[in-house]
């Protein structure tokens, strides 16, 4: 009976000093970010950077011991289905992270900025701001001399729209890798991760140019109202999550180099791919909601 | 639940699989540990710590409420006062008792050796005392600690926050990792490690109230980091989420906030229903009425609560049709949890009752929780919230449903499980002498708030006018009162955890389930094979 | 039980002169008020009966299911019946109270056609009325004095219930507020009136109010606004027609003078006498009566730079504040007179000594 003998994991350092590193981040960025708005110098950026070391030394050690864990064939189908549970339930709450920035931006386009143009229920509003009238994408702020609004925007039919391609393609060809894995392709699955990789990469390289040129050109910055605010928030994070994801494939890839996964036992690829598809799947709403509405 | 007809689990003390060992020893066995039971406990421990850091600064703010005139604190301070009881007892001393009954009970209660992710539980617990040492640390930081409440809202804790205000965002950040895994982790536990023949809907309340908290937990903690990211952005970078001169709106922020916020506050209370729901049975002697349609109601509870948060927020100026659409919902959410204590009553009606302390809890718990529920009722006809709302009316609903509710809640839990634990019998006089020291004091302290919150007492201040001046002292004494009375817990549960008398499995003549069938105090590793459920 | 021991609190406590026992919300004085009123009651009568029957069931199985008087557990668990009633009354009575509360609710946001319209802004920790028709515009602070507050003084019986310039309506008239925030939210709100509305920074809500009883009205602003959040009282003064007119008049007599004072010329020792009152009054709040602050929120005006640096710049700061902080543009709330009398009063007195001093003439330009 494979349920009659549970396995439960030995005593572990991991989590203490996992939780040591999250304490050093958080104090650390707390130090550094007010020195930073005050203009003072402060230790705070040693403490971060502590934070980090710390962070990466048990990334590395903490699943280089689970990776060697389930190779020792220690770990049950049970076991298993609680690693799928937990990655699905850990991509749920970075879903309802993204809506609360979503949210975010249909308040603001519904309701606020209406209402400081003197449009809908609470159009008195306008009294506070004469001459502000309600636009989206906000091109004039209400207070243009504290928050000076954009003064081009990013034409979605360009960039936006190749890194739609590039993201769309790449939850293809990461699917078309994990068949390639269920089916024992060893070369097709090395081909088509690597592939994947690759259009991760370009996406995050057209990001970069797309930010450099909103800063640099379109006045389009973090500081310009509303609408700066909401594109940045969520491309933003968005891109944050790619390029985790961009990591996680690529020690995908290594372990794929290394001889690791068979076509039965794999979930650390399948938990990426997931990822994956879900860091695509929020571009998508990105791009209707942000660029192109 | 179901009668649970259990073929005896093969549980062993001391077993021979090279896994299944009793504790380390010294202090690693703490730091490093993967064991439910050593994680709960240190939960519980936490918990019990913040409560009384928590109580301390309550106190603080009794005291000076005694008498009208400032006394004993600045207002600055009273402001931090009040913020930091809100939310070192919300997130330090509520959310992590309960995740500790959890992690002792749940893997007990569905026969599971122990949770599924036994080192991101380990990890789960850990975050928890950096996260709090630097929001307690905060106090002492230039500006003082975080004076705008526990709901923060901006821009008063944005534009016009102290600078400590940074270190609180990245402090509920982690403690937000650290309540998503644990929740993970519950929900892992529940799906996955039950014995066989334990089905879903034989599961014990108790299973079932926090199976839905965890999932209320996954959906609205990210939230609550979003909204704080967003502040951090606004304070550091010079966005203008919550400001109107770039086109956003303060109301925003309060949004957001209760989107969390509400769900937060039965995140507070499904887990004590679940206690409840246990302890009433066993004392009763009759099975809980009405099983599935508890386990209906506790997820109508949960779904609803996604869809009333504008009711904190009745006097924003909301256009009419948001502001009846939130009475109505927030008016729904009286039917489920009527049922559930419809249920209750009905457990007890022509049972057979005795009333040791757990039970003492629990039926004080039903009397004082449903009073505030009643208030929570009133508060959401909108129309009249536009007279309570920010009163201490407010205060005194929510500490009705908060201490004797959830507080009262996990204190029944810990004198019903506590011989599970530790094999050694509570004092009962001295349970007896807590639970009416408690009860009478805890009313003393809020029932006079009704009274000063509808004769018009705003909340959050530190000073107030003479009309409110007795009940303000009375309410002030009952705070001693009640505060004091803890330390008879504290006493009661150190000492006697240790000399009292031995405990038998059972423990409990009326008590079901899983969990007394294990020997008191239950062995390290609990069910080594899974035992058997019919 | 609980009356018992509230009893017994009460003894514990003693009882102070001022005090009374109000238990319940107050009926107020209009229409809304009294629909409020009735709404509330209503619906608490019926949480008590609620409660009753909840309870008797409960106390009663408490009292004859005991085990100590023998009684045997019944085996019965589940009864289909019985909770389909009990889902289904409590809807039905919650329908009954949903009815009554929303036609309320539509009367309170129905702001059309007012007589009178007035702007309310929250400042920390004052309020600022002005008559939108009239062109009055004024600040109300809290007038109880410090040492009231720090128990140095008996309380007087409008303790912290009292301001230096009230609100003042038209009794028997439809005022409309426009109720908005200039730094942080606040909420106005007054009991008599059932009117609170929270003010929020850059947006407008609205409300309204018809008192036909004259008299004077008090309320608290009742949103955590910072450090004297408890200290920002609400005062109206409902004053028959005649007399709000005869008001209206004063009011705008007096802001003339205001305006010709301007224009005189005062000596440094008068300048520094009136600054003090204005200090003590306006700016101790947040830079301490010592002039010290509070370290980490409010600066010292003590040894200053802007205080004992160029008199231009510190014109300025006080003239325009400084935006996004608490520091208030002050010229919307002084007269020239004060503003020059602070300025001065700061330089010269609360441990700097600058020595020289700015006319209300000169503040103009600023
Ligand atoms: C454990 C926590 C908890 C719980 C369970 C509740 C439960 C409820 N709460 Fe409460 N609430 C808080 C914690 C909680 N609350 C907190 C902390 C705040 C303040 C936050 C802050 O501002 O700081 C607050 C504030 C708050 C407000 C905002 C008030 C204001 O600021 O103006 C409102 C308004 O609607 C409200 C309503 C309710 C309702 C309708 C319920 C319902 O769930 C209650 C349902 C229960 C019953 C109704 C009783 C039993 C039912 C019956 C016996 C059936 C028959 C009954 C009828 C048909 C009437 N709550
Ligand atoms: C679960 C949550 C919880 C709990 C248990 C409590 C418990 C208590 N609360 Fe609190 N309270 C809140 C949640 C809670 N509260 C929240 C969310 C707010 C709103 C905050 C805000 O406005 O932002 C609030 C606000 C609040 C106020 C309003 C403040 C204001 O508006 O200015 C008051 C005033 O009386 C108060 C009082 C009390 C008291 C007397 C207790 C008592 O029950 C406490 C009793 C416990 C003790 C007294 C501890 C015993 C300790 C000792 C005897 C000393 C030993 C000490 C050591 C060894 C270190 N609380
Ligand atoms: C609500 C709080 C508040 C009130 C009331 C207030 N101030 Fe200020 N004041 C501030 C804050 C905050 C600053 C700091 C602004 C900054 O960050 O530079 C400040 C700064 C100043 C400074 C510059 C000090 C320095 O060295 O930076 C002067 C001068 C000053 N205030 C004068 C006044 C005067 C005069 C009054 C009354 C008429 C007054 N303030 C009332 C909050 C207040
Ligand atoms: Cu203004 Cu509180
Ligand atoms: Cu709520």
């Amino acid at each position: 009976m494979s349920t009659s003998s549970y396995y439960v994991p030995e005593q572990s350092r991991w989590p203490i000093i996992a939780s040591l590193s999250l304490g050093l981040l958080a104090y650390g960025a707390g130090m550094t970010f007010n020195a930073m708005s005050a203009g003072g110098s402060s230790i705070g950026p040693y403490i971060l950077g502590a934070g980090f070391l710390v962070l990466f030394y048990v990334i590395f050690g903490w699943f280089r011991d689970v990776i060697s864990e389930s190779q020792g064939g220690l770990y049950s189908e049970q076991m298993d289905r609680s690693f799928r549970q937990g990655m699905l339930w850990f991509i749920f709450s970075e879903v309802m992270f993204f809506a609360a920035f979503f949210g975010a931006l249909f308040y603001v386009r519904t309701f606020s900025v209406p209402w400081l143009g003197g449009e809908g229920e609470k159009g008195v509003t306008n009294m506070l701001w004469e001459g502000f009238q309600a636009t989206w994408p906000l091109m004039v702020t209400p207070d243009p001399a504290q928050f000076e609004g954009p003064k081009e925007l990013v034409d979605p039919w360009h960039l936006p729209l190749l890194n739609t391609v590039l993201l769309i393609s790449s939850s293809v060809t990461i699917t078309i890798a994990h068949h390639a894995l269920k089916e024992g392709h060893r070369k097709k699955l090395e081909l088509w991760l690597a592939a994947t990789i690759v259009l991760a990469i370009a996406f995050l390289y057209f990001q970069v140019v797309e930010y450099i040129e909103a800063y640099t050109h379109l006045g389009l910055t973090l500081q310009s109202g509303i609408y700066g605010a909401t594109f940045f928030m969520l491309t933003g994070f968005h891109g944050f999550h790619v390029t985790l994801g961009t990591i996680i494939l690529f020690v995908m890839l290594l372990r794929i180099f290394d001889g690791d996964f068979t076509p039965k036992q794999h979930f650390a690829f399948e938990a990426a791919a997931w990822y994956w598809h879900f860091v695509d799947v929020v571009w998508v709403g990105l791009f209707i909601f942000v660029y192109v509405l | 639940m179901a009668t649970v007809d259990i073929d005896l689990p093969h549980v062993k003390d001391h077993d021979h699989d090279p896994h299944h060992h009793g504790p380390a020893k010294g202090l690693g066995r703490w730091l490093f540990t993967t064991n439910h039971k050593d994680i709960g406990s240190m939960y519980l421990i936490f918990s019990l710590c913040m409560f009384l850091i928590g109580g301390l600064m309550a106190l603080v703010i009794r005291a000076e409420l005694f008498q009208p005139g400032l006394q004993l604190v600045e207002p600055e301070f009273f402001n931090q006062m009040t913020t930091m009881h809100g939310l070192i007892m919300v997130f330090g001393a509520v959310m992590p008792a309960f995740v500790g009954l959890a992690n002792w009970m749940i893997p007990m209660m569905i026969g599971a050796p122990d949770m599924a992710l036994p080192r991101m539980n380990n990890w789960s617990f850990w975050i928890l005392p950096f996260a709090f040492l630097i929001l307690l640390s905060s106090l002492l930081m230039e500006g003082g600690a975080p004076n705008f409440g526990w709901t923060f809202y901006a821009p008063l804790s944005t534009t016009y926050g102290p600078p400590s205000t940074t270190f609180f965002i990245f402090g509920v950040h982690i403690m937000g990792v650290s309540s998503i895994m644990g929740a993970i982790n519950i929900i892992a536990t529940i799906l996955n490690l039950r014995a066989p023949g334990m089905t879903l809907m034989k599961m014990p309340l108790f299973v079932w109230t926090w199976l839905i908290t965890a999932f209320l937990l996954i959906a609205v903690m990210p939230v609550l980091a979003g909204v704080v990211t967003m502040m951090l952005m606004d304070i550091h970078f010079g966005t203008s989420f919550f400001n109107a001169a770039g086109g956003g709106d303060p109301v925003l922020f309060q949004h957001v906030f209760w989107f969390f916020g509400h769900p937060e506050v039965y995140i507070m209370i499904l887990p004590a229903f679940g206690i409840v729901s246990e302890i009433i049975p066993t004392f009763a002697r009759k099975r809980l009425f009405g099983y599935p349609s508890m386990v209906y109601a506790v997820a109508s509870i949960a779904l609803l609560s996604f869809i009333v948060w504008a009711h904190h927020m009745f006097t924003v100026g909301m256009p009419l049709v948001g502001e009846v659409f939130f009475m109505f919902a927030t008016m729904l959410i009286a039917v489920p949890t009527g049922v559930k204590v419809f249920n209750w009553v009905a457990t007890m009606f022509r049972g057979s009752m005795t009333f040791e302390t757990p039970m003492l809890f629990a039926l004080a718990f039903v009397v004082l929780f449903t009073i505030g529920g009643l208030s929570g009722l009133m508060l959401a006809i909108a129309p009249v919230d536009f007279q309570y709302h920010d009163t201490y009316f407010v205060v005194a609903h929510f500490h009705y449903v908060l201490v004797p509710g959830a507080v009262f809640g996990i204190m029944a839990g810990v004198y019903y499980w506590l011989p599970k634990w530790t094999g050694h019998v509570l004092n009962e006089s001295l349970g007896k002498f807590h639970f009416w020291m408690s009860f009478v004091g805890v009313n003393i302290t809020f029932f006079p708030m009704h009274f000063v919150g509808l004769a018009g007492m705003p909340r959050r201040i530190p000073d107030y006018a003479l009309q409110f001046a007795d009940f303000n002292s009375i309410a002030s004494v009952g705070a001693f009162i009640f505060g004091l009375s803890q330390l008879i817990f504290v006493y009661n549960i150190i000492h006697n955890a240790r000399v009292g008398e031995k405990a038998t499995a059972q423990v409990w003549d009326g008590a079901h389930g899983l969990e007394w069938t294990v020997p008191s105090p239950a062995p390290y590793h609990t069910f080594s094979t899974p035992p058997k459920v019919d | 039980m609980t009356k018992a021991l509230l009893a017994l609190g009460l003894s514990l406590a003693g009882s102070s002169a001022m005090a009374d026992w109000q238990v319940n919300l107050n009926r107020g004085v209009t229409e809304i008020s009294n629909a409020v009123f009735d709404l509330h009651m209503l619906i608490f009568w019926i949480c008590v009966v609620i409660g009753v029957g909840v309870f008797g069931v409960m106390f009663y199985s408490i009292f004859m299911h005991r085990k100590s008087k023998g009684a045997q557990a019944a085996h019965f668990h589940e009864n289909t019946t019985v909770e389909v009633v009990w889902t289904v009354i409590p809807f039905l009575i919650l329908i009954g109270m949903a009815i009554p509360a929303t036609g309320t609710l539509m009367d309170m946001y129905d702001t059309s056609e007012a007589d009178v319209d007035i702007q309310v802004t929250g400042y920390q920790w004052k309020w600022r009325y002005q008559y939108l028709d009239e062109d009055i515009d004024f600040f109300s602070n809290m007038s109880t004095p410090r040492e009231e507050i720090y128990n140095e003084a008996g309380k007087n019986p409008n303790y912290l219930l009292e301001v230096d310039n009230p609100l003042v309506i038209p009794a028997g008239k439809k005022v409309r507020f426009l109720i908005t925030a200039n730094d942080v939210i606040h909420s106005w709100w007054v009991p008599h009136f059932a009117v609170k509305k929270d003010a929020i920074p850059g947006f407008i809500n609205e409300s309204w109010v018809r008192v036909d009883e004259p008299g004077v009205y008090r309320g608290q602003c009742t949103e955590l606004c910072g450090k004297d959040h408890g200290f920002m009282p609400v005062v109206v003064e409902v004053k028959p027609q005649a007399e709000y007119e005869a008001w209206v008049a004063a009011q705008k007599a007096k802001q003339a003078a205001l305006a010709d004072a301007a224009s005189q010329s005062y000596s440094i020792d008068e300048l520094i006498a009136t600054g003090e009152g204005v200090y003590q009054r306006v700016c101790a709040a947040c830079h301490a009566p010592n002039g010290g602050g509070v370290p980490g929120a409010f600066p010292a005006i003590t040894g200053s730079a802007i205080a004992t640096g160029p008199i231009a710049d510190h014109i300025n700061i006080v003239a325009n504040g400084k935006s996004g902080t608490a520091m208030q543009a002050f010229k919307e709330q002084l007269s020239a007179v004060d503003l020059a009398a602070v300025v001065t009063y700061q330089r010269n007195r609360l441990g700097n000594a600058v020595g020289d001093f700015v006319n209300p003439s000169d503040i103009q330009n600023y």
